[in-house]
């Protein structure tokens, strides 16, 4: 007895360091400490469950060998695809977990099934629901998150399916029925199977056709289903820190799903119904082809951020892929040697996912105080000399803000056109990620510097230290 | 309907201990800066990862000769260990990079 009373004691100190980890990590300065708070308390759970966890009649509890081995492989593989895995990629990496969250989740279930089938429970079945749900919710954050890792990682293309939506929809509602006719009729293997076969395939296809700039919000959203799993799972065996993890997640990760829609502007609803970005409706209108665009070379370059007071930076997708942080870096020290006052510019959504890039220049010791935010920095441009946008796209478009047609119309952008000049880093005239037209890029005071980010980079470095 | 009612009636505390983690997960989160929202989804996603306790709890309880929920148990366990593990390690790796900035935004 006094066994069970350390555990559940243990359980509410793990709760407590979920909760206290959680509102460490939503502060800049102990974010750090408030993600190793919430790993002890984990650890902690694991081997309070592992050590002092007892059955109802306290019988044999076995399989230690096999638990052991599961939890070393786990943590080997777990760590060395952590440890390996670039900054770019940190978003797909993100989703992977999360998807593994999910299917242990729905193993779960699956097993706790088996058990229940023998069970006589009459009038309604609490349990059962309950294990549907995690079911029902684990399977499908587990498919949906393998899709968006394939879509992230470039392996899977966006794919809409004529009547997707239909599609979506009737499969939604016929989990539902299963549900009520299990619930109704008791559970049968049958209808239990076939909800799981159902739910994974809406998983993929509920992923398959958002494409482009939405894949974080969907991976924020799948994040707060597995939470939720993880909380079903925590009812099922009573167990208080299963709770609390999985339902802060649950209403945590919803309230970020939203917070990231907000940023874009962008309503929830409009993100998983609009398939933006997958082609569907995106077609907007290309640019006229009499229009061109005016190139600068890279001396030129050089000069004109050599001789300005102050430069803005506009990092995008494109520096990331690139590996051009670093560099792009020097060439700020570089600048600032000269007098230059250099500035980076942080859209919300620059990168993969909100706060990314931030991410990506801390990894090349940008100074903290250097990346302005949008908002600050938007009053700033009209006193800027050059603006240096590289490798982003949308996130300076102003069709955001002047065509209503624009898909990406009413997303708050950084309005680097209202800067002296405007200097395009960029591979190729491709579209941006959401697949549309930039009329930035055709104004007089904008000048395309064409090329890989990274070469291109290094030569303007090159070149600003000859000056 | 009844028997509903009594589902929730015996499981009250839990409604309870429910609708007051929700509200904590709503005030524990809001007022992020954006630039945090990467790091903390990531953190999140290594919290939810505490479903491994179930996992291993179902194979405390299974009888060494259910091969069927050894197997599943078994892997339960691998993918909760890897949510677990991989997430506080990315998560760190991520917060790593902020170590060195001197003052708040």
């Amino acid at each position: 007895m006094i066994q069970l009373t350390f555990l559940e004691i243990a359980y509410l100190i793990a709760s407590l360091t979920f909760i206290i980890g959680l509102k460490m990590l939503s502060h800049p300065d102990s974010a750090r400490k408030g993600n190793l708070v919430a790993a002890a308390g984990m650890l902690l759970a694991i081997v309070v469950t592992l050590t002092l966890y007892q059955d109802f009649d306290s019988s044999k509890l076995l399989n230690y060998g096999l638990i052991f081995g599961g939890l070393v492989v786990g943590s080997v593989i777990g760590t060395i695809m952590a440890k390996r895995v670039q900054m770019t990629a940190m978003p797909q990496m993100v989703s992977f977990f999360n998807g593994m969250g999910g299917a242990c989740a729905a193993l779960i279930a699956i097993i706790e099934f088996q058990h229940h089938q023998h069970s006589t429970v009459t009038g309604f079945d609490g349990e059962l629901l309950v294990m549907l749900l995690g079911l029902l919710i684990g399977s499908v954050s587990f498919s949906g998150s393998l899709i968006a890792y394939g879509k992230l990682e470039g392996k899977i293309k966006d794919k809409v399916l004529p009547f997707n939506q239909v599609i979506n929809m009737s499969m939604l509602l016929a989990i539902i029925v299963l549900i009520v006719y299990q619930m109704v009729a008791g559970s049968s293997p049958l209808v239990f199977y076939g909800i799981l076969v159902i739910a994974l395939v809406y998983g993929v296809l509920f992923v398959m056709p958002i494409g482009g700039a939405d894949m974080p919000v969907v991976i924020s959203l799948l994040n707060s289903f597995t939470g939720m799993a993880a909380a079903f799972g925590g009812f099922l065996y009573g167990n208080k820190a299963m709770l609390t993890g999985g339902i802060l997640v649950g209403s945590a990760g919803t309230i970020l799903t939203i917070l990231m829609c907000n940023a874009m502007n962008r309503s929830l609803t409009n993100v998983l119904l609009g398939a933006f970005g997958g082609g569907a409706t995106g077609a907007a209108k290309t640019g006229s082809g009499d229009q061109t665009v005016r190139e600068i070379s890279i001396s030129d370059t050089a000069v004109l951020l050599s001789y300005s007071q102050n430069v803005v930076i506009v990092p995008g997708y494109g520096l990331a892929v690139a590996q051009a942080q670093h560099i792009c870096h020097e060439l700020e020290k570089l600048l600032e040697e000269k007098g230059v006052e250099v500035n980076y510019a942080i859209h919300p959504v620059a990168g993969r996912m909100p706060g990314h890039m931030n991410v990506l220049l801390a990894e090349a010791d940008v100074p903290y105080e250097r990346m302005q935010e949008m908002e600050e920095i938007n009053d700033k441009f009209t006193n800027t000399d050059v603006v240096v946008v590289i490798g982003a796209n949308d996130v300076v478009n102003p069709a955001a803000k002047n065509d209503p047609s624009s898909p990406i119309y009413g997303m708050p952008i950084l309005e680097v056109e209202q800067a002296k000049n405007v200097i395009i880093m960029k591979r190729g005239m491709a579209a941006g990620y959401a697949g549309i037209e930039n009329e930035l890029f055709f104004y007089p005071k904008t000048k395309m510097l064409f090329g890989d980010a990274k070469a291109t980079l290094q030569k303007l470095t090159a070149e600003v230290k000859e000056i | 309907m009844e028997s509903i009612l009594q589902f929730i009636g015996e499981n009250m505390e839990m409604v309870y201990f429910l609708i007051l983690a929700i509200l904590l997960g709503v005030e524990v989160i809001s007022n992020v800066p954006a630039i945090l929202h990467t790091p903390l989804m990531s953190g999140a996603n290594a919290i939810h990862g505490v479903v491994v306790v179930g996992a291993i709890i179902v194979m405390l309880q299974a009888s060494p000769d259910n091969y069927l929920a050894l197997g599943v148990g078994f892997l339960a366990v691998i993918v909760g260990t890897l949510n677990v593990i991989g997430g506080f390690v990315v998560t760190d790796r991520m917060l790593e990079m902020f170590k060195k900035k001197p003052k708040k935004s």
